[in-house]
């Protein structure tokens, strides 16, 4: 927890906003493995895939494009400092009357939360309660989530993609050095690893039933190993393999599999998301759907930070032209 | 069919958007999200339909009745709410096309309209949840969505003004999200049915008020009552005259919405007049807004910028008309959620119109626009009247209403201050009236001609509805007494 | 009561005033993201330590017979917070496309160079 602090008073202070980029990394992954003390693992997992990797990793590229130096402060604003106080002292004041933290007697673990603990196995299989709670009882929750990755990717495509008329087509490929041509050791360690991420993103992806994971934390996984790749050999011969069209059609088709999910069971007259048309058996059904979920959000997740990626390496390409 | 609705109707636009992609061209997309935002705007007056008769509709996502699962509670405000949303969008959606070829590159103009989709959806999922968090997702949805379409506005501060709204709107988020977390630690539930029963035994906790403002701020700041406006001219000015004209009929409404619902359903009325003194600081701010907000509005130059102050200033009679705390000030509330997105709507498509001819909506391009565009201006004059509440049109039904309900706790300085505020109103309208007709036109202006019959219909739609239903109040003043009733009395 | 009892929210407090501080007093659009992402990371835990139980353990089944002995933290709030994180993601990455598109129309993303080259 102290460090926590420690590195978030760093990042107030700051001025290189290189260095704020790696004490946020680093606020990150305290964050995960505080999350795992805290009995969080899955979201633990998705909070070092995410805080670490993928905000690090759109940070550094947005960077990259402005510059890393922020201008030095005028005066101390007393006026933020102000709201802030106060808002703290409300929250302090809430927390004087919370239940005391750990107790199993708190009303939180009484209501709902024990009824997913004692009863969710019986009805949906699953052993990771996240999962069942995340894929099943709160699917429309879920739902909405990816409904929201595939909103940030469309609009960072509608935001960066106006400068599309950068030549890529007339380029000579062997006169733009590929990126990093000189590291012969990355080039083979990540020719070695690539793979390997891919086939861990696979693990991920259907092994969320029964330990941490799931299609979130695989679509991240899945396409930081493209992102890898790209930053080896270089934006081109990434967009060789899968082109922005493609993934933007991808992404649109994984909430496609969800929804059609959901309209599934609105066809046989259940209400939406009802998972027990699926199968005959209750259980063979909610697992049946929780697959297909979990199935439709690796795929928006990974093809969306794929295109977000390639869409901030692309404009890095454009104006690298106009220098 | 008929017991899928509540569901159908936010996930029609919800769907049709990936859907957009696979389409292709720009004519095909638009023609589809218009035909799914119609069926939207079915559904929805099938809902309330439903609702008058058969009473509070519940639909249980995924088969899991709530608490465990998520619901939509289909009642009077909601079923109300989603057939503003959703006529509005789509009568704004008729003129989409026209208008938006016009500002937005060519490539980009199918992701315009999965945007478009997604933000309609999103709002009409706020609407029907029954679920908080899930409030909280589908307002991150439509956030989203608004976001990137303002940034889609073809001047640069429309960058800027993204990016504040940006930032404004997810740290309000944030603060719904810290309160819904409170109420969930004091309650263990997340649903609003459930949250209402259980808050009642906990009603003295300090952790509950505390949830509950942070929760009011947070959805202040996405309202943009008076002291926390700031971003919101900029955002409804410079974006796409279509994206404003739609989040200026319906964003403020949903948060509005979202206000009622905590207040009314989740804490009770009592909770939120007595224990806080909310009542206060409502009518106080909403004073101020008023004020301040029309006082700057005469001094635009850009009339949507005009008319984005306007805006604050209405939102800011809506919650003054709140703090009433009477049957009449709700009543006067939910009329004027309907009525100012009529006039809003109204206005800002008629800019639209403007733009498109004219390329600019500064005050000085208006000169002579009167005979120039007559059908469009006079649109702007309707409208403007109808901001000043004068009678036949809607505007005058709902500062009637307001006025009622002052006097009826008696407060007759304050009827005096909001005819005051009405004459505010009447002098910025004015500026525009006197610009368009009594200024003699610039001989650059000679080749304008009146706006495409395709943005001036759905303009005049609404128009008339101006004046319909500041005739005819039977529809919208029995579905606001409804509604009223059923929030007063169904709160515990 | 203990005053270790509420410690851990404490912390938390005080690094979501931290992150508020940096969006509301910074003037550099990067760090103010940065402070928005400090501001929501600290509602995760916020979220995560009041699902906690002292001495319980992750709330995946061990085996299906030994159900009830053993004391599992509640899952509800992992599951919003996993959520809450891809909605926080999406939106750092839309403000991040936003502070690209504002360097190149303005070439700085200083808040106050930005309102200064908007004055006519």
């Amino acid at each position: 927890m102290c460090f926590l602090l420690l590195t978030a008073f760093a990042i107030t202070r700051a001025h290189d906003l290189l260095a704020t980029v790696m004490l946020l990394s680093i606020y990150s992954l305290l964050c995960a493995s505080f999350f795992v003390v805290m009995d969080a693992v899955d979201v633990a997992f998705t909070e070092a895939a995410v805080g670490a990797v993928v905000s690090t990793l759109l940070l550094l590229s947005t960077l990259s494009l402005t510059g890393r130096f922020e201008k030095p402060q005028r005066e101390k604003p007393l006026f933020g400092l102000i709201i802030v106080l106060t808002t703290g002292a409300l929250l302090i004041y809430g927390t004087l009357q919370m239940p005391p933290f750990g107790s199993a007697a708190a009303p939180i673990h009484q209501h709902v939360g024990s009824y997913y603990i004692n009863q969710s196995y019986a009805e949906t299989g699953i052993v990771n309660l996240v999962t069942s709670v995340l894929a099943s009882y709160r699917g429309y929750d879920t739902f909405g989530e990816l409904v929201v990755i595939f909103t940030a990717g469309v609009g960072v495509l509608a935001l960066l993609s106006s400068q599309k008329s950068y030549p890529i087509a007339p380029i000579d490929k062997t006169i733009l050095p590929a990126p990093m041509k000189q590291h012969h050791i990355l080039r083979v360690v990540s020719k070695m690893l690539i793979p390997l991420i891919l086939l861990f993103a696979l693990y991920v992806q259907f092994h969320g039933h029964t330990g941490p994971g799931g299609g979130f934390q695989a679509g991240v996984i899945f396409a930081s190993a493209i992102v890898l790749y790209t930053m080896i050999f270089g934006l081109q011969a990434a967009l060789d393999v899968i082109s922005v069209a493609w993934l933007k059609l991808f992404s649109a088709f994984g909430v496609l599999i969800y929804s059609s999910v959901g309209l599934l069971s609105l066809l046989s007259g259940e209400n939406f998301l009802d998972y027990s048309v699926l199968a005959q058996a209750p259980i063979e059904a909610q697992h049946l759907g929780t697959l297909a979920v979990e199935m439709g959000i690796g795929i928006t997740v990974a093809s969306t930070i794929m295109l977000i990626f390639f869409s901030f390496s692309g404009q890095m390409h454009s104006i690298g032209e106009a220098q | 069919m008929i017991a899928q609705l509540p569901i159908l109707q936010v996930i029609v636009p919800l769907v049709a958007a990936p859907l957009c992609l696979f389409i292709g061209r720009p004519k095909l997309v638009w023609l589809f999200t218009l035909v799914s935002s119609f069926m939207a705007f079915i559904i929805s007056v099938v809902l309330l339909q439903q609702v008058m008769t058969n009473g509070t509709i519940i639909y249980s996502l995924g088969g899991w009745s709530a608490p465990i699962g998520i619901e939509y509670r289909i009642d009077y405000l909601n079923a109300y709410l989603s057939l503003i949303i959703s006529a509005t969008s789509s009568i704004i959606l008729l003129a989409a096309h026209t208008s938006i070829t016009a500002e937005i590159e060519e490539s980009k103009l199918t992701l315009f309209y999965v945007l478009f989709l997604i933000c309609l959806a999103g709002m009409l999922g706020i609407v029907a949840s029954g679920d908080v968090f899930n409030v909280f997702v589908f307002l991150e949805i439509s956030a989203l969505a608004s976001y990137s379409l303002i940034a889609l506005g073809s001047d640069r501060r429309a960058l800027t003004a993204a990016l504040r709204y940006l930032l404004v709107g997810t740290v309000g988020a944030t603060f719904i999200l810290i309160g819904i977390g409170l109420m969930y630690i004091t309650t263990g539930t997340l649903n609003m049915h459930d949250l209402s029963l259980q808050l009642v035994n906990v009603a003295d906790s300090r952790t509950l008020v505390t949830a509950f403002s942070f929760f009011t701020v947070g959805v202040c700041l996405k309202l943009a009552l008076f002291p926390l406006h700031w971003w919101l001219p900029n955002a409804y000015s410079f974006a796409p005259s279509v994206v404003g004209a739609l989040l200026a009929a319906t964003a403020t409404k949903v948060a509005i919405y979202i206000l009622l619902r905590f207040i009314f359903t989740i804490f009770g009325v009592e909770f939120s007049f007595s224990i806080l003194p909310l009542q206060y600081i409502l009518v106080a701010l909403g004073l101020a807004g008023i004020f301040v907000a029309s006082i700057t509005a005469i001094y635009q130059q850009d009339v949507k910028q005009l008319f984005a102050y306007s805006s604050v200033a209405q939102v800011a009679y809506m919650m003054l008309a709140l703090g009433l705390n009477n049957t009449s000030g709700l009543v006067a509330t939910l009329l004027h959620l309907f009525n100012h997105a009529l006039m809003k709507g109204a206005l800002f498509l008629a800019l639209a119109g403007v733009m498109y001819r004219v390329g600019s909506v500064q005050l000085e391009h208006f000169s002579g626009l009167g005979q120039r565009m007559p059908w469009t201006m006079a649109a702007i004059v309707i409208g403007g009247l109808s901001l000043v509440g004068l009678p036949l049109t809607v505007g005058f039904i709902s500062k009637w209403y307001l006025l009622r309900a002052t006097l009826e706790n008696g407060w007759w300085p304050m009827a005096v201050l909001i005819l005051i505020g009405s004459l505010l109103s009447i002098v910025y309208v004015w500026r525009i009236v006197e610009a368009a007709y009594f200024t003699p036109s610039v001989e650059s202006s000679s080749n304008i001609k009146e706006a495409p019959l395709s943005i001036l219909l759905p303009t005049w739609l609404l128009v008339l509805a101006n004046l319909y239903f500041g005739t005819d109040t039977n529809f919208t003043v029995t579905i606001s007494n409804l509604t009223a009733q059923y929030l007063l009395g169904a709160s515990p | 009561m203990n005053i270790w009892d509420s410690f851990n929210y404490w912390v938390v407090m005080i690094l979501m005033m931290n992150g508020l501080y940096i969006l509301i007093s910074q003037g550099n659009f990067i760090k103010k993201i940065i402070g928005l992402t400090v501001f929501q990371t600290a509602v995760f835990i916020f979220f995560i330590s009041m699902a906690k139980i002292t001495g319980a353990t992750a709330p995946i089944l061990k085996q299906a017979t030994e159900q009830g002995s053993t004391l599992y933290s509640n899952p509800l709030p992992h599951v919003l917070i996993l959520t809450a994180i891809v909605v926080s993601i999406s939106t750092m990455a839309l403000a991040l496309a936003l502070v690209i598109r504002i360097k190149q129309a303005y070439g700085t993303i200083e808040e106050e160079e930005i309102q200064h080259k908007d004055q006519p």
